[in-house]
């Protein structure tokens, strides 16, 4: 080592850099949006529909009014500008007055000054609702056989996929039928929001939970009647989101409450009603055929796919052609015939979840491929490797698969990943089936394996410009960022962080706040952000660099092009300058903004033809469980995974997003579910939609495929929707292979083992 | 409202007295979900959680039995030597939600409930325990079978505070295992509690959650005294076991609803006695 070496970057791209939310999240002192107070603020409560689907006759809120304590009660005929809001189609009532389309809509809110005096004014409203039959069956909704419920009709979207051969009959043909649960995202943090009115009433600030602030903005201007300027959002303190704060569930009440009493305004839900006020995961009924060669390689897909919206259509259209267009999952295939419908119904509304469609697609299409290798006598893994995709191969929409595409590796690298040790002679009781109810012993388990591989599109598709915009000045030494990019939990806030240190050379990277200041960052979710906002802080910070290099050189007479960052300092790579980045920006301040825009993709034709997505991940899941047959319980011992990353450039925050999705999944194979009844839900509540604990969670052991990607800004793929998709139909897989049993729908219940 | 934070039994009698109607609250754990899923609107409250007296347990040396306060915490129970004396009710305890909800919960709550599902419910049922109820002028002791009428009713009045229970300390097996759909804190979709008296000759058996009220299937009992002896050491065939497990199974009366199904509980009731039976059967056997 020579005195010229500079000291390294503490927390650059490659560290497990300390999350700057990290310690005050587990000290509990983070503030979350169900923290934010403000002085003389009053209490937001929302009332709602207890049918499922119900003309109202009369609304009387007179009883509300005159409770002491209460200052605002408004309906739909005080939402001052547009009537209705949503992600793609405004077709979701900021109040419902007309009719209700499911239980839980909306149909007034209240300003009072405590919680309880709301809660007392929401009781006092009286509905008079007129009981209509409710639309439950996704198959009346595509029949026609159920008048429209909506004035969009009850179809969402239908759309179809024709590639090759459409008489194609293979060799070896396996079909089925596959259902999938409605999951909920479960975040912690519950729905929460302080709205403060401008002091001349024209407009309104908005602290809120949620998951891409300019969107929101978008839609509660129009519903206010104000423009864009006027409605400005900063992003309060997100508890998880899932998908499940895409869409608007308290932004515009609270804002409409606060314009109406001129005070600030907190809403906030407990957990029952965060259960009925956010979109939840798809249900879905998939029929799938596959078509394959005698020696097991796979030549057509048919399927047929129904996805059930509930009554609103959220993002309904683009889950739909995630689903139909990763049907035939990381595989070769040349042919394809698939019909997908988003239907309307008076169910709860269903929107984004983690995994957007694929995870209902990719229960369908693994189940399929085990269902393969069975009748063409080949093991689960070869089945898979035989029929892994390439980059270069076509996929069914006829896109070119230009992503690196390691599918094989991602088996090859998931089966050499260790087994765990066979259930010793005597277990711990807590950790066989069962568990704390000790309801079972070594001789009544029986062990599975199962496997499961998947493809996931990443970023927005179909012809959409989720571009991302972020800001960076350097001056004195100090990187200042500012975006929009929704942190929700993800750690975005020391990816960025890490960035900067790497661009610029510095130690200290100060955030601004996340809000509507800067332009958007789009929609955390579709695995996007490291991709898009990391292109954007990548971009600003080179930017900077730049100017920074150009200083120095013409000080220093140096050609600009000849100096890099090494360490913490700007050297000449071909000469003996070197200057520290503090003391090369002393004084000065450079301030660029950089939009990331990904590249163009198209709409699908009729046919389900085009370039519509823009760039892939894939990973590969074997689960091993451990399964009490007799009764049905289950307990997951082990999901090995690899997973095609890109680059890693956080191993700490990369592996929480791994564990992280393992969990979810698995709550989806065997447990998470909104149970309805006639369009209610049975188990609006923690005690009965149930997630997995400590004692339910797996060992998790990974394996980090880093084959960068080309095309993404930092050789990095957006890695937080893979982990939850094929670990579901792995552990069912495994859960199959253990019991015998066929187990064609998630999650699978203790009754479905025993009596399946 | 008016709080009364009893610091005596005495005082928690005659806030009761005093404001008719009061409700008690031991852990709240019961309570408070009530209060917060606005089932019930509070106007009086007595707190018990500072009456030591609801929190001790003593041995009862002449009748070998354990008096257990009626404010003793789950987490209790789970812990030597509670845990070597009433092993069942230890079981039972460790399945009740999470460490913080054992940690402050209880028998007079689970009691005062009086769910179908609650986990010690069918552990005291088992064991024959006596309910000690007292109010400010009279004191009642009920067998458990009497004070349990129904779906979240009980023989409580309204005046009266479940003080303790009283439990045999009996020689022989004791288990209690329950089914959910989550390897820990769940609520029970079926659960069964199997007591063997080794002295007495008898094997009871308890089941939760499968009817309105905790279930003890005499005839089934009564059945197996006469297939087999039933003083220890027990010799209890497989056959034997399997067909206990259907006549238990026959006893209950479950439903269907978003947690399981009548059939699957009744299925998982069958396996559970059978299964405890085996246990019992193994109990204090060496393992070879
Ligand atoms: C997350 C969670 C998980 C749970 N899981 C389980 C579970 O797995 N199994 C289970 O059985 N239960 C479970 N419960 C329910 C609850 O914990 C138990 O029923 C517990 O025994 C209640 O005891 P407590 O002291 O908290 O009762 P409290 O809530 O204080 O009281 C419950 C009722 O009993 C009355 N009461 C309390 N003490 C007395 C007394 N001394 N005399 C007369 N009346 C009295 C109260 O007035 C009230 O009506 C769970 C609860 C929660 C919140």
């Amino acid at each position: 080592m020579n005195a010229t070496t500079s000291t390294r970057t503490r927390g650059a791209l490659g560290s497990s850099a300390l999350r700057p939310d990290g310690i005050p999240k587990v000290q509990g002192r983070f503030a979350f949006s169900s923290d934010a107070w403000a002085d003389s603020m009053l209490w937001g409560a929302t009332l709602r529909s207890p049918h499922p689907h119900a003309r109202i006759v009369s609304i009387d809120v007179s009883g509300a009014l005159a409770i002491n304590g209460v200052s605002a009660v408004i309906t739909a005929k005080d939402v001052p500008g547009q009537l209705t809001y949503g992600l793609i189609a405004s077709d979701q009532p900021v109040f419902a007055s007309e009719v209700v389309r499911y239980a839980g809509e909306p149909v007034a809110a209240v300003a009072a000054d405590h919680p309880e005096t709301a809660r007392r004014a929401l009781d006092a409203i009286r509905v008079d609702y007129e009981v209509l039959p409710p639309l439950v069956d996704a198959e009346d909704a595509i029949s026609g056989s159920f008048t429209p419920i909506h004035p969009d009709g009850n179809v969402i979207r239908r759309q179809r996929i024709i590639r090759g051969d459409q008489s194609f009959v293979g060799d070896v043909v396996v079909e089925g039928y596959y259902d999938v649960g409605m999951q909920d995202q479960a975040f912690l943090g519950l729905e929460a929001a302080l709205a403060l009115p401008d002091d001349a009433g024209g407009g309104v600030e908005l602290f809120v939970a949620t998951q891409w602030l300019h969107e929101d903005q978008k839609q509660i201007a129009a519903c206010l009647g104000l423009p864009i300027e006027k409605v400005r959002l900063t992003l309060g303190g997100v508890g998880g989101a899932f998908g499940g704060r895409e869409d608007i569930s308290l932004q515009v009440h609270c804002c409409l409450l606060a314009l109406t009493t001129g005070r600030p305004i907190k809403m906030q839900y407990g957990r029952e009603e965060s259960f009925f006020g956010h979109i939840h995961r798809h249900p879905a009924r998939i029929f799938m055929r596959h078509h394959a060669d005698r020696d097991g390689t796979l030549r057509r897909v048919e399927a047929r796919i129904v996805l059930d919206g509930g009554a609103y259509a959220s993002t309904s259209s683009a889950v739909l052609i995630n689903a139909v267009t990763h049907m035939q999952g990381p595989y070769k295939c040349e042919m394809a015939t698939v019909d997908g419908y988003a239907v309307r119904s008076n169910n709860p509304p269903c929107g984004a979840m983690r995994g957007f469609g694929v995870v209902q697609a990719c229960f369908a299409h693994e189940s399929q491929m085990d269902k393969l290798a069975a009748a063409c006598g080949l093991d689960p893994v070869d089945i898979r490797l035989k029929n892994a995709m390439r980059t270069g191969d076509r996929l069914i929409t006829g896109q070119v698969m230009d992503s690196v595409a390691p599918v094989e590796r991602c088996i090859r690298e998931t089966a050499a990943l260790p087994l765990p040790e066979p259930l010793p002679a005597d277990p711990d009781p807590l950790l066989i089936p069962g568990g704390a109810g000790l309801t079972a012993r070594r001789g009544n388990i029986t062990r599975g394996i199962g496997w499961g591989v998947s493809i996931k599109n990443l970023m927005y598709s179909e012809g959409f410009d989720d571009y991302a915009t972020a800001r960076c000045r350097l001056a004195n030494g100090v990187a200042t960022l500012q975006f929009a990019t929704a942190e929700v939990g993800q750690g975005f806030v020391v990816l960025a962080q890490q960035i900067a240190r790497t661009v610029l050379g510095v130690d200290t990277v100060l955030l601004e706040p996340i809000s509507t200041a800067i332009g958007s960052a789009g929609s955390t979710s579709a695995s996007r952000q490291t991709w898009m906002s990391g292109g954007a802080v990548d971009g600003a910070c080179r930017l900077v660099r730049e100017r920074l290099f150009e200083h120095v050189a013409a000080t220093h007479h140096v050609d600009p092009l000849r100096l890099v960052i090494d360490g913490t300092d700007v050297v000449d790579s071909m000469g003996t300058l070197r200057v520290t980045v503090a003391e090369a920006s002393h004084g000065l301040a450079f301030d660029e903004t950089f939009e990331h825009h990904h590249r163009e993709t198209e709409e699908l034709d009729e046919n389900g033809q085009g370039n519509c997505h823009v760039a892939f991940a894939f990973v590969a899941h074997r689960a091993v469980v451990d399964v009490d047959t007799e009764l049905g319980l289950v307990k997951v011992v082990q999901v090995a995974t690899a997973q095609d990353v890109g680059r890693v450039l956080n191993p700490l925050a990369a592996l929480g997003q791994v564990e992280g999705g393992i969990a979810q999944g698995l709550g989806l194979a065997v447990m998470e579910e909104i149970v309805l009844e006639n369009g209610r839900m049975r188990n609006p509540s923690f005690t009965d939609y149930l997630l997995p604990t400590a004692l339910d969670a797996p060992d998790v052991v990974v394996s980090m495929i880093e084959e960068p990607e080309p095309q993404a800004p930092l050789g990095a793929k957006g890695i937080g929707e893979p982990p939850c998709i094929s670990v579901t139909p792995a552990i069912v897989a495994a859960i199959r292979q253990a019991t015998g049993k066929e187990l064609s729908r998630v999650p699978v219940r203790p009754l479905d083992i025993v009596f399946g | 409202m008016t709080v009364v934070n009893a610091t005596s039994l005495q005082q928690a009698l005659e806030a009761l007295r005093d404001h008719p109607g009061a409700r008690l609250v031991q852990g709240g754990t019961d309570l408070m979900v009530e209060v917060n899923f606005n089932r019930t609107t509070l106007h009086d409250v007595v707190a018990l959680r500072r009456v030591n007296e609801l929190k001790r347990w003593h041995i009862v040396e002449d009748s070998q039995t354990i008096h257990l306060g009626a404010g003793v915490p789950y987490a209790e129970m789970e812990r030597s030597p509670l845990c070597h004396h009433l092993p069942a009710l230890a079981q039972a305890a460790r399945t009740v939600g999470s460490p913080q909800i054992r940690a402050a919960g209880s028998l007079g709550g689970n009691l005062g409930t009086c769910s179908p599902a609650g986990d010690g419910l069918p552990v005291l049922s088992a064991l024959d325990a006596t309910v000690h109820l007292q109010s400010l002028d009279a004191s009642r002791d009920l067998s458990i079978h009497e004070f349990m009428l129904g779906v979240k009713k009980n023989a409580r009045q309204p005046n009266e505070v479940i003080v303790a229970v009283t439990l045999p300390i009996l020689d022989g097996f004791q288990g209690y295992a329950k089914v959910g759909t989550r390897n820990a804190m769940v609520i029970s979709a079926a659960s069964a509690c199997v007591v063997h008296d080794a002295i007495g000759g008898t094997v009871r058996v308890a089941l939760g959650a499968v009817a309105p009220t905790v279930v003890r299937t005499r005839e089934a009992e009564a059945w197996l005294a006469s297939q087999t002896n039933l003083t220890a050491p027990l010799t209890v065939s497989p056959e034997l076991a399997r067909e206990f497990g259907r006549r238990a199974a026959a006893e209950c009366s479950p439903i269907d609803d978003h947690r399981s199904t009548a059939a699957y509980r009744r299925h998982a009731i069958a396996v559970l006695v059978e299964r405890l039976l085996l246990r019992a059967n193994d109990h204090g056997k060496s393992p070879q």
